[in-house]
C-alpha cells in the first residue's frame, strides 16, 4: 500500500511535512511500508485484530452469555514524536504534575490559594472532586497525584496543548503497553530499523512507586490494586497490571477494615494491606463517608486512610483538581506555586461561570465544543461545528441552568495522522495521552497512548465514541 | 492468597474439567452408536442419566434423539453443565484472577471459549460428526493442563486448581461407572450374560484409560475395568489417584503432616482415602456397585462443601456458589 495521493487537509499532520513528503523521523517508517508487498499491511492488520480479540483485550456488552465483545481498535501506523518535541513536552508535564500536587496539598491543607484569591473559593467548593472529609490529612510523603493521565492535542501549527487533567482513575496504560507488544509481533522489521525508546518498564516503575508510599515503618509492604470487579471496562487493565507487578488484585468484597487498619480475607485468615492502588472512583470508595448504598467499597478505608495506617493512590479527592473549571486556572496554578510560567499551554477556555465568557459562548456555540465540568468519556459535551440547532437550544438552556458546570472552548484544528481505512490511508485526528508517576519525583512514561477518532471527520478519540489507538513511537535523541 | 480468588480458581480448573469430561462422554458414545447401530434411540439416555440432570433434559427436549442428547450437553446455553456453559463459567472464573494464572492459560482459554461459541451456531454439523469438535475439547484441555502444569507458579492457587480439578473428575469417573454397571452389569460382580466387552471397552474410553489398561490389565472384565478406574494407584484419572492428589495439595495448603488434620475437610478426606486404599474390588463388588458409587460421591460432596467453608469464605448455611451468572 503507498501513501500516493495521501490528503493533508488544513491540518497539521502527524506523519507528513507536506504532501509527499514525510517527517525527518517518519521517513523510515514510511520506506519501510510502502516496501512491503501489496496486500502485506492489511493482512498483518487483521493478524494483530486477531491477536487482540485471542487474548481477550476486549469490551464486553453485557447480558448473560449473549454478550457480544468488541475488540478496542487498533490501527497497525504507529505515530511518531520526534525526540526534540518529546523533550518539551517531557518538562511541560513534570512542570505540571508538581504543581497540581502542591494545589492539592494546599486545598486540603492551608488554603493559600484561596486565601490570596487567586483561585476563588466558590468553585474549589462547588466542585464535584472537592472533597471536605480530606480537609488536614497529610498525604504520605505529601504526594496525592501518584499516577496521572494528561490529555494532549495539537493544533494546526503543531503545537502541543493540554486539553484536560486526569488525576483520579486515569486509565489506558495497558493498552499503551499491550499494543507495543503487538507492534513487535506486527511490524518487526519497521521496529528493528526505528530507534524508539521502550515503555516496558512501566508496571516496574509502578511498582517502585507504590512500595515508596507505604506508611512509615513498614519495611515490607503488601499492596493491591482495588478493582470494581470483573464487569468495569477497565477490568482488563486492572488484572493486566496487577500481574505485570505482582500485587494483589482486589475487589471490595475482599477488604475489611478493623481498628483503623485495612485486612484482606485470605485462606490463611486476615493480612493486613499497607498501600492501596485504587482505581475505583472517591464516591464509591467508602460507603461509610460517601455513597451508603455502593457496595463496591470498603466501609471505613477513608478513615484508615485519614489514620495514616494505609496508603492510597491516587489520594481521595485529587479529582478536585481535574474538574474542568479548575482546569482553566492551572496556568494560574503554575505560576502561584513555582514561579514559572507554564511551558504547555492549556486550550483557551471559556467559563461560563463568568458572566462575559457565558455570553460570548451562547453567542458561538457553533464553533465551540462545551463540556460538563465533571463528566469524562465524551459524554456531557456538544460539538459545536457537528451540531444541529436542537441540539444547541438543548446545551444553552443547560447551561443557563447551571453555568458553574460548563466551560467552552473553541473547536481546535486537531492534528491527524494515517490510518488504514479500507484499501488506502486517510487522515483522523489524534491526541495523546502520556502517562506519568510522582512518587517524590515525576517521571513520564516516553510515549504514551495515542487515541484515533475512527469515524472520518470526527474530533471525539473516545473508546466509547468510537475511537481506536495507535502505538506512540517516541524516538531516541 | 485471598478466599475469592482460591473459590475462583477452584472453580475454573472444575469448570475446565468438566468439560473435558462431556466432550470424552458424547465422542465414545457416538463411537458406541455406530458400532451398536441396532440398541435405537436409547443409545443416548445414559450420557443424560451420568449429568444427573435428566428431569431438566426431558423438561426441555423430551426424547433421548442424537440430537437433542448432543445439543443439551455441549451448547445449551440455558443448561448450566453444556460445555458451552463450563467454559463460558471457567472463563469468567479466570478473568476474574486474570493476575493469578498463566497468560497462556487465558490466552488458550479464551481461544477455546471462542471456538465452541463458533461451532454453537452450528449445532448440526456436531450432531452429526461430534469427532472433531470432542477431539478439539479434549486436545485444548489437555494443553490447559500442560500450561497448569509447567508454568504456573505451584503455589496455593495452583493446588486448589488441581483439587478443583481431580474432585471433579474423580466424580465423574464414578458418575460415568455408576450408570454403565447399570446397562452392562445386571447381576453385579458376575460375569454373566451382561457383560459386554465393547461397552466395557467404550467406558474405558470414555475416562481415556483404556491404553493404560490394556497396558497393566490385559483382557477385560467388569472386575477389573471397575477396580482399575476406582483403586488403580499409578493411573491419573483414578479415582483414588485422583483423591489421593487432592489430599497432596490440600495439606501443601494447610502444612498438616499426613496423619494429622488441622480442617474438617482434611479430615473427611483423609478417611476417604484410607478406605478406598485398602479396600478390595470384591469388597465393592460385595457392597454393590452402585450403593459403592453413591457413597463415594457423597462423600466427595461433603470434602467440597467443607473447602467451601474453610478456605473459600462461604458460610455453613450457604449452597456452593460457583459464579454469579
Amino acid at each position: 500500500m503507498k501513501f500516493t495521493g495521501y490528503d493533508l487537509g488544513p491540518f497539521h499532520d502527524e506523519m507528513f511535512a507536506a504532501p509527499g513528503t514525510p517527517r525527518d523521523g517518519a521517513r523510515l517508517l514510511l520506506e519501510k511500508i510502502e516496501s512491503l508487498p501489496p496486500g502485506e499491511l492489511l493482512r498483518r492488520q487483521q493478524k494483530a485484530e486477531q491477536t487482540l480479540y485471542d487474548l481477550g483485550i476486549t469490551f464486553t456488552v453485557y447480558g448473560h452469555q449473549e454478550g457480544t465483545e468488541k475488540i478496542f481498535p487498533f490501527d497497525v501506523l504507529p505515530r511518531v514524536v520526534e525526540a526534540q518535541d518529546w523533550d518539551k513536552l517531557e518538562v511541560g508535564l513534570k512542570q505540571r504534575i508538581y504543581a497540581l500536587n502542591l494545589f492539592l496539598v494546599d486545598i486540603y491543607g492551608e488554603q493559600r490559594i484561596l486565601k490570596d484569591r487567586v483561585v476563588p473559593r466558590e468553585i474549589i467548593e462547588t466542585a464535584e472532586g472537592y472533597l471536605p472529609a480530606c480537609l488536614g490529612v497529610k498525604a504520605p510523603h505529601g504526594i496525592w497525584c501518584h499516577i496521572t493521565g494528561t490529555d494532549l492535542v495539537r493544533d494546526e501549527h503543531g503545537v502541543f496543548h493540554v486539553l484536560e487533567d486526569n488525576l483520579r482513575c486515569p486509565s489506558g496504560v495497558s493498552y499503551v503497553l499491550a499494543n507495543r507488544q503487538l507492534m513487535k509481533r506486527t511490524l518487526p522489521e519497521v521496529f528493528a530499523a526505528s530507534r524508539v525508546r521502550p515503555v516496558d518498564d512501566y508496571p516496574a516503575r509502578l511498582l517502585d512507586l507504590l512500595l515508596r508510599m507505604a506508611p512509615e515503618g513498614v519495611t515490607r509492604p503488601t499492596v493491591a490494586l482495588l478493582t470494581p470487579g470483573i464487569y468495569n471496562s477497565a477490568y482488563y487493565e486492572h488484572s493486566f497490571l496487577a500481574l505485570q507487578t505482582g500485587i494483589e488484585l482486589v475487589q471490595g468484597q475482599d477488604l475489611v477494615v478493623r481498628d483503623r487498619r485495612v485486612f484482606m480475607r485470605t485462606t490463611k485468615g486476615l493480612k493486613q494491606v499497607d498501600v492501596i492502588y485504587r482505581r475505583l472512583n472517591d464516591d464509591f470508595l467508602d460507603p461509610l463517608a460517601f455513597r451508603p448504598e455502593s457496595l463496591l467499597g470498603v466501609p471505613g478505608i477513608m478513615d484508615a486512610w485519614r489514620a495514616g495506617n494505609v496508603s492510597l493512590a491516587n489520594a481521595p479527592g485529587t479529582g478536585v483538581a481535574d474538574d474542568k473549571v479548575v482546569y482553566a486556572f492551572v496556568p494560574e496554578i503554575i505560576r502561584y506555586y513555582l514561579g514559572e510560567e507554564p511551558f504547555i499551554p492549556n486550550v483557551p477556555t471559556f467559563l461560563c461561570w463568568r458572566d462575559r465568557d457565558r455570553a460570548h459562548v451562547l453567542e458561538n456555540l457553533e464553533t465551540m465544543v462545551v463540556k460538563a465540568a465533571n463528566e469524562s468519556g465524551g459524554y456531557g459535551m456538544l460539538v459545536g461545528p457537528a451540531s444541529d440547532a436542537a441540539q444547541r437550544e438543548e446545551f444553552a438552556r443547560r447551561i443557563q441552568a447551571n453555568p458553574r458546570n460548563y466551560i467552552a472552548q473553541p473547536a481546535l484544528m486537531l492534528s491527524r495522522a494515517p490510518v488504514i481505512a479500507g484499501d488506502r490511508f486517510e487522515g483522523r485526528h489524534v491526541d495523546l495521552r502520556p502517562y506519568i508517576l510522582h512518587g517524590g519525583d515525576v517521571q513520564v512514561i516516553p510515549g504514551g497512548l495515542t487515541r484515533v477518532a475512527l469515524k472520518r471527520g470526527s474530533l471525539v478519540v473516545n473508546s466509547s465514541q468510537g475511537g481506536g489507538s495507535k502505538d506512540t513511537w517516541v524516538l531516541k535523541h | 492468597m485471598l478466599s475469592r480468588v482460591a473459590n475462583a480458581v477452584y472453580w475454573m480448573s472444575r469448570y475446565l474439567e468438566r468439560a473435558g469430561n462431556l466432550a470424552r462422554f458424547v465422542e465414545v458414545n457416538w463411537h458406541l452408536t455406530l458400532d451398536l447401530p441396532g440398541e435405537g434411540a436409547d443409545a443416548w439416555r445414559p450420557l443424560i442419566l451420568a449429568s444427573g440432570d435428566q428431569n431438566l433434559f426431558e423438561e426441555r427436549y423430551g426424547d433421548c434423539d442424537a440430537a437433542s442428547v448432543i445439543t443439551f450437553l455441549c451448547f445449551d446455553q440455558d443448561y448450566p453443565n453444556s460445555i458451552a456453559s463450563c467454559l463460558w463459567a471457567a472463563r469468567e472464573n479466570a478473568r476474574a484472577i486474570r493476575e493469578v494464572i498463566p497468560y497462556e492459560m487465558w490466552e488458550h482459554l479464551n481461544v477455546t471459549y471462542h471456538m465452541v461459541r463458533d461451532a454453537a451456531k452450528r449445532p448440526l454439523d456436531t450432531v452429526e460428526n461430534p469427532f472433531d469438535f470432542c477431539q478439539e475439547i479434549k486436545r485444548r484441555d489437555f494443553v490447559l493442563g500442560g500450561v497448569a502444569e509447567d508454568v504456573m507458579l505451584h503455589d496455593e492457587a495452583w493446588h486448589f486448581a488441581r483439587m478443583g480439578r481431580l474432585l471433579e473428575r474423580c466424580d465423574k469417573t464414578s458418575r460415568i461407572l455408576d450408570v454403565n454397571c447399570h446397562r452392562m452389569l445386571p447381576d453385579e460382580g458376575e460375569h454373566g450374560p451382561g457383560f459386554d466387552s465393547i461397552h466395557w471397552s467404550a467406558l474405558l474410553r470414555a475416562t481415556s484409560a483404556l491404553d493404560a489398561f490394556r497396558r497393566c490389565r490385559g483382557r477385560i472384565s467388569p472386575a477389573k475395568v471397575a477396580e482399575f478406574l476406582l483403586l488403580e494407584h499409578e493411573f491419573p484419572r483414578s479415582v483414588l489417584h485422583g483423591l489421593v492428589h487432592v489430599q497432596d495439595s490440600l495439606q501443601a495448603v494447610t502444612g498438616s503432616r499426613r496423619g494429622f488434620f488441622s480442617h474438617e475437610s482434611e479430615r473427611l478426606l483423609g478417611q476417604l482415602c484410607a478406605d478406598l486404599s485398602y479396600l478390595t474390588i470384591q469388597e465393592i463388588f460385595d457392597q454393590g456397585l452402585h450403593r459403592f458409587t453413591d457413597r463415594l460421591q457423597t462423600r466427595m460432596n461433603a470434602v467440597d462443601s467443607h473447602l467451601g467453608r474453610e478456605f473459600f469464605g462461604y458460610l455453613p448455611e450457604e449452597p456452593q456458589t460457583q459464579v454469579e451468572q
